[in-house]
């Protein structure tokens, strides 16, 4: 590891073992529980806690060592900069883990000019002679081809990823029980929920902002990603083809998952601006900005998409969502949307560890 | 010297629990509330910064068993109706503190024997303190931080206003009440010399650097009663390389009866065996301090490790005790023969750390009598202990209705106490675990009640 980092290690090692004597904050979430199950905080151990670690901040304000007392106590930022750093250590193919370093900067630079390519290219293409006819300009076969290659190379590299984490971090078989408690936790963000008073963010009070626009974004999301599997199937099975009407259910899922896809991330920016900077890495922004913003732009053109689908813009808008949308996926495995597989990996190990810990 | 206050109903002396009971208290009661608290923002709340639980009354501990545990670990040194008073508060304690934004926890791991007695809050002390000031903020209550009350202008029994040293400013603010809420004197370190003499120096803080008894003393010179020993602390064995001031919970050492503990000279002194949890992580406080520097050793094998809760200091090990003894710069042979002399003393015996197991040694100066195994399986591990002042017992006598006694004093009063300041009321000697926070929270709310009757006569 560079010896840059080493440090956060030394760091982690030295937080936790104060944490561990002290234990106050074990009501909090899963990674206190997790570190009493521990006596040595290796760096496997560091990038597993991190990885579990929602950055909910409330073990910083709880914390009667937290600076300027002289122990320094800030588990958030620590783990934080470890977690960053984990996403480099796993990533597949190696070198490309340098993407987390100026991350904001390469997905802003990839977004911009893959967005600039595709309005140039589009304003050249006349509407095609059927209204919101997408396949006169892109045919099914091309866009089909393109994507399902780009979402293979995603799926083996963020295997490869989680493959990495799980054998670091010495995980075992996978049961059912496991599964299912780890997806409970995912699925209702249970530690941003803080047993129903919300988390302390962005600041010191209690909030459910964060898991409720958190929420929009990720289920905003999973509805875009079902309203394209519902056209794929009713495209290659019932041979049905695009444009659906306003009321099918291609363009009813795409459209609400879209508007949360916009308010989610809208949200979440406007909380971000407003975080405490002591309990983050200020570091990463530029990561976290790039994911939300790429997010906000796919969703943006995709909704203006469906309204001016009949109009001369067409083709251009339909270039410049699918260009936002191949630098979205291509970058799925080195931008932050990474720290849902690996928080959804370590909370899988936790439940793991916590059913080991019970029968023990 | 401007004044840029206006009259407040109720001045709070403090920050810490009692202080924002009282505070939030009288603010419900209608009272504008002056919260004047010495230490800086990220410090506040004096020693409840470092509490993480309260005892309380309930069908599963009932008033009886909690009065005897009291009486038990004061030796009697208690006012039974004060105690069985805050015993029976105790028992609302809990709602009145859901309702203000306190959260709860189940018990944390390794203290499951405080389960049935103790409610634990969730994230610990300062997670309440801040509950408790975000309450006070949505009342409107002013908070002053950094602010020290350096003087009272009490006449004739009443009190008038508070002078309050802030930014090298003093400020004279004025009240129709005082809620004296700010805690003993234990980080008063000329104090505690005054007591104890040069020892004194050699003792660590466990708390806040900022209870300095300034308005314990104040109250004193203004002729109110006091109670409570003056000449006793609460004194632990902790980590001897905690910091000065405030290391609090993780500078515990629960390795004591697991080995021995030898002082400056190599030699045993008191019988590690003696007790169980807590009561004989109590006495070793004063047992330190008597010895000389202040300082031991508690000296365990590997047969120990895995047996008590993490330290956050790491052991000293050796390979040998020889080896062992020079890291902790003891002298080599004493401790070698201490060991030695030890090992041959100990009896048969079936070990178990839960119980009072009687594996004991047999004609051994001091005997230890209770969970005694031969130290002999390397390596050998080692930390320094030195007393760590938790609290002082010395404060002002109060009534049932938190009023300060004066001397001599028929005048009806409008000085009240709650909390550490009046805690040798009740808690005259010994120590409950959680039982500080529960006498704070009782008075804390009765300051507030009364000082806001007070306020508006």
């Amino acid at each position: 590891m560079p010896p840059d980092n080493k440090g956060l290690f030394v760091e982690g090692d030295r937080l936790m073992t104060i944490c561990n004597a002290c234990r106050y904050c074990e009501g909090y979430c899963a990674v206190f529980p997790a570190m009493e199950r521990r006596t040595a905080f290796e760096p496997a151990d560091l990038r597993y806690l991190a990885n579990l670690c929602h950055n909910c901040a409330e073990c910083y304000y709880a914390c009667q060592y937290a600076p300027p007392h002289e122990f320094a106590i800030n588990v958030p930022r620590n783990l934080a900069e470890i977690r960053v750093e984990s996403y480099a250590h796993y990533a597949w193919p190696r070198a490309f883990g340098a993407a987390y370093r100026a991350n904001g900067m390469l997905i802003f630079v990839l977004l911009t000019s893959a967005i600039a390519a595709a309005l140039i290219g589009g304003m050249q293409i006349a509407p095609p002679a059927r209204a919101a006819d997408f396949y006169g300009i892109i045919p099914h076969e091309k866009m089909v081809g393109l994507f399902g290659a780009i979402a293979a190379f995603v799926a083996i590299a963020l295997a490869i990823g989680v493959r990495r984490f799980w054998r670091e971090s010495s995980g075992g078989p996978v049961g059912l029980a496991m599964l299912r408690s780890a997806a409970g936790d995912v699925l209702k963000l249970r530690y941003l929920g803080s047993g129903g008073a919300g988390c302390t963010y962005p600041d010191e009070h209690h909030s459910l902002a964060r898991r409720r626009f958190h929420h929009l974004t990720f289920y905003g999301f999973a509805l875009c990603f079902a309203s394209t599997s519902v056209a794929a199937v009713y495209h290659s099975i019932f041979g049905w083809h695009a444009p659906y009407g306003y009321f099918s259910l291609p363009v009813v899922l795409g459209a609400a998952g879209g508007i949360g896809l916009l308010a989610g991330p809208a949200g979440l920016f406007w909380l971000k601006v407003r975080h405490d900077p002591r309990t983050g890495d200020p570091r990463q922004k530029g990561l976290d900005y790039a994911f939300i913003s790429i997010l906000f732009v796919t969703s943006l053109t995709g909704l203006l998409l469906l309204i001016l689908r009949g109009s001369e813009w067409m083709p251009a808008l339909l270039s410049v969502h699918l260009a936002a949308v191949a630098v979205m996926f291509l970058t799925l495995p080195y931008g932050k949307f990474v720290h849902g597989i690996y928080r959804s990996a370590a909370l899988l190990r936790d439940a793991a560890e916590r059913m080991q810990y019970k029968t023990n | 010297m401007a004044d840029q206050f206006p009259e407040f109903d109720v001045l709070i002396a403090g920050g810490g629990n009692a202080a924002l009971c009282a505070a939030l208290n009288a603010a419900d009661s209608g009272c504008s509330v002056i919260v004047v608290e010495s230490a800086p923002e990220w410090c506040r709340g004096g020693n409840s910064r470092h509490t993480r639980n309260l005892r309380h009354m309930s069908a599963a501990y009932p008033e009886d068993e909690f009065f005897a545990d009291l009486h038990r670990v004061t030796g009697g040194r208690t006012h039974e109706h004060l105690a069985r008073m805050t015993i029976r508060a105790s028992a609302n304690c809990l709602p009145w503190m859901l309702s203000h934004g306190v959260r709860f926890q189940k018990s944390l791991a390794g203290t499951l024997h405080l389960d049935r007695t103790n409610a634990f809050f969730l994230g610990g002390g300062k997670a309440l303190m801040n509950s408790y000031y975000q309450a006070a903020a949505r009342r409107k209550i002013r908070v002053l931080y950094d602010a020290e009350v350096v003087d009272l202008e009490i006449e004739t029994g009443r009190f008038r206003s508070a002078r309050v040293r802030m930014d090298g400013r003093d400020l004279e603010i004025r009240a129709k009440a005082l809620v004296a809420a700010a805690g003993g004197f234990e980080s008063n370190l000329e104090w505690l010399e005054e007591i104890w003499g040069p020892p004194a120096r050699n003792f660590l803080i466990r708390g806040t650097p900022y209870n300095k008894g300034r308005v314990l003393k104040l109250l004193l010179e203004r002729g109110a009663v006091p109670e409570g020993d003056p000449a006793q602390c609460h004194a632990v064995a902790i980590d001897a390389r905690a910091p000065k001031f405030d290391g609090g919970i993780v500078s515990r050492l629960d390795s004591v009866p697991l080995g021995i503990v030898v002082n400056r000279h190599g030699e045993r002194f008191y019988d590690e065996g003696e007790d169980l949890w807590p009561k004989r992580y109590a006495i070793w406080g004063r047992l330190l301090a008597e010895q000389p520097e202040q300082i031991g050793f508690s000296i365990i094998d590997s047969k120990a490790l895995g047996c008590f809760m993490p330290s956050v200091f790491p052991a000293v090990r050796g390979d040998s005790i020889g080896e062992l003894a020079a890291k902790l710069e003891l002298p080599v042979d004493a401790v070698c023969s201490t060991v030695d002399r030890f090992n041959a003393a100990v009896a048969p015996g079936e070990f178990n750390h839960g119980v009072l197991d009687g594996c004991r040694t047999h004609g051994l100066p001091p005997e230890k009598t209770h969970w005694a195994r031969r130290i002999d399986q390397p390596p050998f591990l080692g930390y320094p202990l030195r007393p760590g002042i938790t609290f002082t017992y010395l404060g002002v006598k109060t009534g049932p209705g938190a009023a300060v006694a004066m001397q001599g004093g028929d005048v009806p009063s409008n000085i009240f106490a709650a909390g550490e300041i009046m805690a040798g009321n009740i808690l005259g000697k010994g120590y409950l675990a959680g039982f500080g926070m529960t006498i704070g929270t009782v008075f804390g709310r009765i300051a507030g009640r009364e000082a806001a009757r007070a306020a508006r006569q």
